[in-house]
């Protein structure tokens, strides 16, 4: 499968879609989560805690293991997705929508451009796997 | 990495696979892992347990023989049955957890990790008097079929009348004409069988037992296979055994047969069950949504490490996070609260009666 195309991505395995003015939604991947498995917890950071690009900002914890997530761009927490505290699942079935992660204000627009595009990022999966 | 017989199976039934002590194996197939422990739970599920090592031990007294091995009494044994035991070193640490399958005084079949097959049978050989013993792994494969319609499934496919077969015996039966060793053994708490046959029939009773099955049979990965194992606390060798660890604190008390014979270990472990064990495996439960993992250190009120936790999940049955640790003699019993650290911070359990869950298997 294709990854969507609006989206730029980490070798970490994390999207990151610009939305409106210089704010990022941020989650992981469909092969992330496939690769992952059964999602049953995700460590959200706060509202209003800052990362550099590259930050560990949460957790994510499948039954079989636990994973890293890093922030694929710098900025400010706004928002985190308090639903996936109830249905962390959401994260398998839904990667690039209802299973979004965090909400940042972005420090530095040009961080975006130096992550994969979809057709690297799909290359960069098919030659680690 | 070293394939099973079926591995072509597993691949075009769009399994993900994983490294188990150098299998390439499948972890689960396309669906979750909490399906697939559901459907060993509620129906039935198929493992690919071929990585396992088997290992013929023969002579004119080979059980005797290879009681002087282990910790259980494979005199106390019926031929015909199967029996659960460690294997220790002479310091009581485990080399391995076996289960042994008893054909005769003169002839006894080992079935060990696939991990450990290599050492394993190094060990025996080295240390067995007046018996042979033979690494016999890949002339098998090895399916588990587990879950309450297990019986009614595998009943369609072989004349062996399986309520003739309790729990821990076994025949050398036929399934679908294979010639197969039919054992009501497993891992998973729940009845079924784990049937043995030549490496190239695998596929043969893998195909027949999915279209006896139907929409009642699901295929099921390791991942389902630990969570299954963990519920049930059945000790998982490599996490929460191993040589550094005794049965006696492994809470494998029950396989130790202390007023048995001579086997190698059983001079510490005698001293160890007069003089108490310092350490425990308990089961315990977390209070929080955190996962306590295998490594992560158990620590005291002032925050210092007193143990450690062996294996960790999400119970797919109880939707609670549950895990063994081994915890000093005086924290293990049932209802203490113990501390987790995980990660950056310190989490809180509660030491459980094992099992989590309650063994479905009534036979």
């Amino acid at each position: 499968m294709s990854s969507p195309s609006e989206l730029r991505y980490t070798k970490e395995h994390e999207w990151a879609k610009l939305v409106g003015d210089g704010e990022v939604i941020i989650g992981i991947t469909d092969h992330a989560q496939d690769a992952l498995g059964d999602v049953v917890f995700v460590e959200l950071p706060e509202v209003g805690d800052s990362f550099d690009a590259e930050d560990k900002f949460g957790v994510v914890e499948s039954v079989k293991t636990v994973s890293d997530l890093y922030a694929p761009c710098g900025g400010e927490i706004l928002e985190v997705n308090s639903a996936l505290e109830d249905a962390p699942e959401t994260v398998n079935g839904d990667p690039y929508g209802e299973g979004w992660i965090i909400r940042l204000s972005l420090s530095d627009n040009a961080q975006l451009d130096a992550l994969m595009s979809a057709s690297e990022y799909d290359a960069f999966v098919a030659a680690e796997s | 990495m070293k394939r099973t017989p079926l591995y072509e199976r597993h691949a075009s039934a769009g399994a993900r696979f994983v490294d188990f002590g150098g299998w390439e194996m499948p972890v689960r197939y396309t669906t979750t892992i909490q399906a697939e422990h559901d459907a060993v739970r509620t129906s039935a599920g198929l493992f690919d347990v071929s990585h396992m090592g088997e290992i013929d031990v023969t002579g004119e007294n080979a059980v005797h023989a290879l009681n002087r091995l282990v910790t259980n009494d494979l005199t106390r044994i019926n031929d015909g049955q199967a029996c659960y035991t460690a294997m220790c070193l002479p310091s009581g640490g485990i080399v391995d957890d076996l289960v042994i399958y008893r054909y005769s005084e003169q002839r006894l079949l080992i079935c060990c990790n696939a991990a450990n097959r290599e050492k394993d049978y190094a060990w025996i050989a080295e240390n067995l008097e007046d018996a042979v013993a033979i690494d016999r792994g890949d002339e098998f494969a090895q399916l588990a079929l587990q879950g309450p319609k297990a019986s009614a499934i595998l009943q369609t496919l072989t004349e062996q009348n399986l309520a003739d077969i309790k729990r821990y015996w076994f025949v050398d039966g036929s399934v679908c004409g294979v010639p197969t060793i039919i054992s009501r053994t497993g891992y998973t708490g729940e009845d079924g069988f784990e049937l043995y046959c030549p490496a190239d029939k695998g596929g043969v009773i893998w195909d027949a037992l999915f279209e006896a099955g139907g929409d009642a049979l699901k295929p099921v990965g390791l991942g389902a296979r630990d969570t299954l194992r963990l519920e049930m606390k059945y000790a998982l060798y490599g996490n929460d055994i191993d040589e550094t660890t005794t049965p006696l604190e492994a809470g494998l008390g029950w396989i130790t047969k202390l007023d048995a014979g001579d086997f190698i270990g059983k001079d510490i472990l005698v001293e160890q069950k007069e003089s108490g064990v310092e350490r425990r495996l308990v089961a315990f439960k977390m209070s929080g949504r955190a996962i306590a993992r295998h490594g992560y250190d158990v620590v005291d009120a002032e925050g210092h490490v007193i143990g450690h936790v062996t294996s960790g999940t999400r119970s797919p049955t109880l939707g609670e996070n549950i895990g063994l640790a081994y915890v000093p003699f005086g924290v293990h019993r049932v209802g203490s609260d113990i501390k987790i650290a995980v990660r950056n911070r310190i989490e809180s359990g509660t030491i459980v009666k094992p099992p989590f869950v309650k063994p479905g298997s009534d036979v």
